[in-house]
């Protein structure tokens, strides 16, 4: 047993230690005054080659089918971004956390996305300016790299894109690019910063570039590589690093009865693409129609990006508005009926692989199981300890804040 | 009631009001002798097929394991090196096996009529899972699964043949996302959806197999380079399909030949999933071209299919499912060769039969095509009731036969590595996140270990297989045990080897 569970356990414990105890070099965390340095090295999970950090992963050693990067389990990935610079993405780290970013100091990326709740934040919606409980989830940043759309209804071709929407949505960080740029630009840390990631660029002391703030943090975001869980060590071949409940799991989530694995496809456990599947919304939420207007494609009201399953242990609640609190509730959902939440006078297109496969409960405590085989959290980059802006770390106090406003709202 | 067949039955009619006056049934037959065209087909990958399959030919590996009656088929996987051939003996064998090694033959003796018997007993799952490459699974008798008889995920050069599936689930034979397989001389009846359902795959061939009995016989979907050739089909829903599915992360499907097949009375009441694609088949239609390009169909004989013989549409097929701005729609390109085909159309199910009176008909097409192609062809097209045909011309090649197989010349090899370094991709992408190279994370930094192991991979290697606790002041290494031996000596070199 100890085998088995004590690489991530091990990794945890010790990330923890190490990131309060002991200062690593070339991070810039250090808490002092000292000037901030950027990292010269890539993060785990990528190689430094002519200055730029390229992936690495025992996936590369497979194919995939027309590159697609779905398959079983010795599959390639799919078509990934990578080949930012040590600098680029440590500085992005920093804006990351940085409440510097919204409106008000508040909020940062990482209010959402908190590195200890699987990139997401544990709420069923998340929360955003002044407390405001927002329509969706915070969806995990874990694996970002391989994703090929975001937002939950796939809005955003790009991390650039992507990030635009929270930034400035005044109900989100409730910024604009004028102040952002104007905010930075004060910051003589920050003008350092950019400096030393892209000297050529502001060797005259030029203003910083609202594109290096978007590179930066799409640089940070995909360097969040997860594919060393247990279940990696099974797919490349050790077949105990799953214990028989865990692959009688395995084989009921790959079973054509549960078809899980038909649209979680390994490895990303996502095949990346839009499903209507009639989850119901929390009470007294109107009905979401997804992706549907945003395509302007109405067979698609309703539809949602199919989410990675990728460390889904550490991201309850689950669905796009956080309607279920568990991975049992989540999985129990396909197996209740096909189209049973759909509203009166909605009609979906529920996809077909969406029916009534009658799993046993045994059953779907095996697929519980197997999904928290696919916990990996060995890459979770630092929190920094000090941020160039000077503002304190606001990601775990907005929670308690946040959390404390809605609770008496109710 | 059924919907796909209430737009198809719009469409057609649409089609016929814009082509029935230009196909002109007053014009004469022409007479045509020796004019047969003299191009040759040529496929996009005849560079890498094989120039006859040798698929089926492959030995099975040497190392032999024998399962009797009462013994554990998965018992004997687990323990199986690669390159086993595990032979069952006749019995009855109530489990789902899955390998997800390679080079396994799951190899059933029959004696006397006597199969080895996978008996899902209406409780299991799916009877045979594989995900590795080279496996092959061969004379079995599989019944009473709830998902699949044999299911392949992403395993490349697999032979799936011989096998019996009876009253077993949704998909008999369900190969996915593989790339180069065969599968043949299998009896497939009693589907909820396709007997034989090629998924998301390149370079397969599927021949001489008998499917009857299910909603769909054979159908490919998404999927590139297949040869359907020399089956049996009958008494099915719908015969043979080419579909693109919308929606699916592989979102082509092209290159496909139905050549010799005998299509017959595919007439069975459609028993599939409600929600499912393949509910939306009307009763009695021999094949189905949905969206598929480049589907050439050779040699068939379609007869007695009471609907129509060939249908070629677009997704107002699949009208319930969500529509998918990323996947073509169009069946381009459609090749009729020489078929023949007789008897269909005599009994069409109601909304089809509604909207040909319309038209004055009251027998269904030999050959549709709902949305008027305009880059098809056929051969002798005035020996066929056609419907939407007004725009196909001649074609310029009257045979396939220079395509024996879509499987592969050689084998798919495991990706090429030659750039690859399995130690640099184990030592970045699992050993980074304790190991930096000059400063203390979870474990020491590799520099020190460098010092200590120096020219001694070998000792690296063995340690994390088995690691002891060496430093008060770290936390003890977890095994890397699930890397194999040669990984675990490739990664400890790479170290030794780092510099920064």
């Amino acid at each position: 047993m100890m085998r088995r569970y004590s690489l991530s356990i091990v990794c945890g414990l010790a990330w923890l230690w190490s990131c309060h105890a002991v200062s690593a070099p070339n991070m810039g965390d250090v808490v002092s005054d000292a000037a901030f340095e950027l990292a010269t090295d890539c993060p785990p999970g990528f190689a430094l080659n002519t200055g730029q950090c390229e992936l690495r992963s025992l996936y590369q050693l497979y194919a995939s089918l027309q590159d697609g990067g779905v398959g079983g389990l010795k599959t390639g990935l799919p078509t990934y971004r990578d080949g930012f610079t040590p600098q680029e993405i440590d500085l992005g780290r920093y804006l990351f956390f940085d409440p510097l970013l919204s409106a008000d100091n508040t909020i940062s990326c990482a209010t959402c996305h908190q590195p200890d709740k699987g990139f997401a934040d544990g709420l069923g919606r998340s929360v955003g300016m002044g407390g405001a409980e927002l329509p969706r989830s915070a969806p995990s940043l874990w694996n970002v790299a391989f994703q090929d759309s975001f937002f939950w209804d796939a809005r955003a071709k790009t991390l650039e894109e992507q990030m635009q929407g929270p930034l400035y949505d005044a109900h989100e960080m409730g910024g604009d690019p004028v102040s952002l740029l104007s905010k930075l630009n004060a910051s003589e840390p920050y003008r350092q910063l950019f400096a030393q990631t892209w000297p050529q660029s502001y060797e005259a002391g030029e203003d910083i570039q609202l594109d290096h703030i978007y590179r930066a943090l799409a640089a940070f975001q995909a360097s969040l590589v997860s594919l060393n869980s247990r279940y990696d060590q099974y797919a490349h071949g050790f077949a105990d690093a799953l214990n028989e409940q865990e692959k009688e799991g395995m084989n009921i989530f790959r079973s054509f009865v549960a078809r899980c694995a038909e649209c979680h496809t390994p490895p990303l456990f996502t095949n990346r693409q839009l499903a209507v599947i009639g989850t119901p919304e929390p009470d007294g939420m109107p009905f979401d129609p997804g992706a549907g207007p945003v395509l302007g494609e109405d067979s698609l009201r309703g539809a949602f990006k199919i989410p990675s399953l990728r460390n889904i242990d550490q991201t309850a609640p689950y669905m796009h508005s956080g309607r279920f609190e568990t991975l049992r509730d989540a999985a129990e959902f396909y197996n209740l009926g096909r189209g049973h939440a759909v509203p009166e006078g909605e009609e979906l297109k529920i996809h077909w692989h969406v029916w009534e496969p009658n799993l046993t409960d045994y059953e779907i405590d095996r697929l519980v199981d197997f999904m928290k085989t696919l916990t990996d959290e060995s890459f979770k980059p630092k929190t920094p300890q000090r941020l160039p802006s000077g503002l304190p770390l606001a990601h775990d106090k907005t929670l308690a804040t946040a959390r404390a406003t809605t609770t008496g709202d109710n | 009631m059924n919907k796909l067949t209430v737009v198809l039955g719009a469409v057609v009619l649409l089609g016929a009001g814009f082509f029935v006056g230009k196909a002109g049934k007053d014009e004469p037959t022409v007479i045509k002798v020796g004019s047969a065209p003299a191009g040759e087909f040529k496929s996009e990958a005849s560079g890498e097929v094989a120039a006859k399959s040798t698929l089926g030919e492959r030995p099975l590996p040497a190392n032999v394991v024998i399962v009797k009656d009462g013994e554990s088929i998965q018992d004997a996987v687990r323990t199986a090196e690669p390159g086993t051939t595990i032979k069952v003996m006749p019995g009855t064998y109530k489990e789902t096996i899955y390998i997800d090694k390679d080079d396994i033959a799951l190899s059933g003796v029959i004696d006397k009529g006597a199969y080895p018997i996978l008996e899902g007993e209406g409780l299991r799952n799916d009877a045979i899972l594989y995900s590795g490459n080279n496996v092959t699974v061969e004379n079995f008798w599989i019944t009473h699964y709830k998902g699949n008889g044999i299911m392949g995920q992403a395993g490349n050069n697999f032979v799936i043949r011989n096998n019996v599936v009876v009253d077993t689930g949704i998909y008999g034979i369900f190969p996915q996302l593989g790339k180069n397989g065969l599968v043949s001389h299998n009896i497939i009846s009693g589907i909820e959806d396709a007997a034989i359902y090629v998924g998301m795959s390149d370079n397969i061939d599927v021949v001489y197999n008998e499917v009857y009995g299910s909603v769909a016989g054979i159908e490919i979907e998404n999927s590139r380079h297949a040869l359907v050739e020399a089956n049996y089909v009958y008494d099915n829903t719908g015969g043979i399909l080419a579909f693109i599915t919308p929606g699916l992360p592989i979102k082509t499907c092209s290159d496909v030949i139905f050549r010799n097949n005998f299509i017959v009375n595919n007439n069975h009441e459609n028993f599939a999933i409600p929600g499912s694609l393949v509910s939306n088949i009307p009763q009695g239609v021999g094949m189905i071209i949905m969206a598929c390009d480049d589907v050439v169909v050779e040699g068939n004989i379609i007869s007695g299919n009471d609907t129509m013989g060939i249908a070629i549409t677009d997704f107002s097929l699949a009208s319930n499912a969500a529509n998918d701005p990323d996947s073509e729609p169009n069946p381009n390109r459609p090749v009729i060769l020489n078929n023949i085909m007789l008897n269909n159309g005599n009994n069409p199910v109601a909304e089809v039969r509604a909207i040909l009176a319309t038209m004055m008909e009251t027998t269904g097409p030999d050959i549709i095509d709902t949305v008027g192609m305009d880059d098809g062809c056929i051969l002798n097209p005035e020996r066929f009731r056609t419907i939407g045909l007004g725009k196909y011309s001649d074609c310029d090649y009257a045979t396939t036969s220079t395509v024996a197989t879509y499987t592969m010349a050689e084998p798919v090899p495991p990706r090429s590595m030659e750039d690859l370094d399995q130690g640099e991709l184990a030592y970045h992408g699992i050993c980074a996140g304790c190991h930096a190279y000059n400063s203390r994370m979870i474990g020491p930094p590799t520099q020190i270990l460098q010092a200590l192991y120096m020219d001694n991979p070998e000792g690296i290697a063995e340690y994390i297989a088995n690691p002891v606790k060496k430093r008060p002041d770290y936390p003890e290494m977890p095994p890397q045990n699930y890397l194999d031996e040669e990984t675990r000596l490739a990664v400890a070199k790479y170290m030794l080897s780092v510099k920064k």
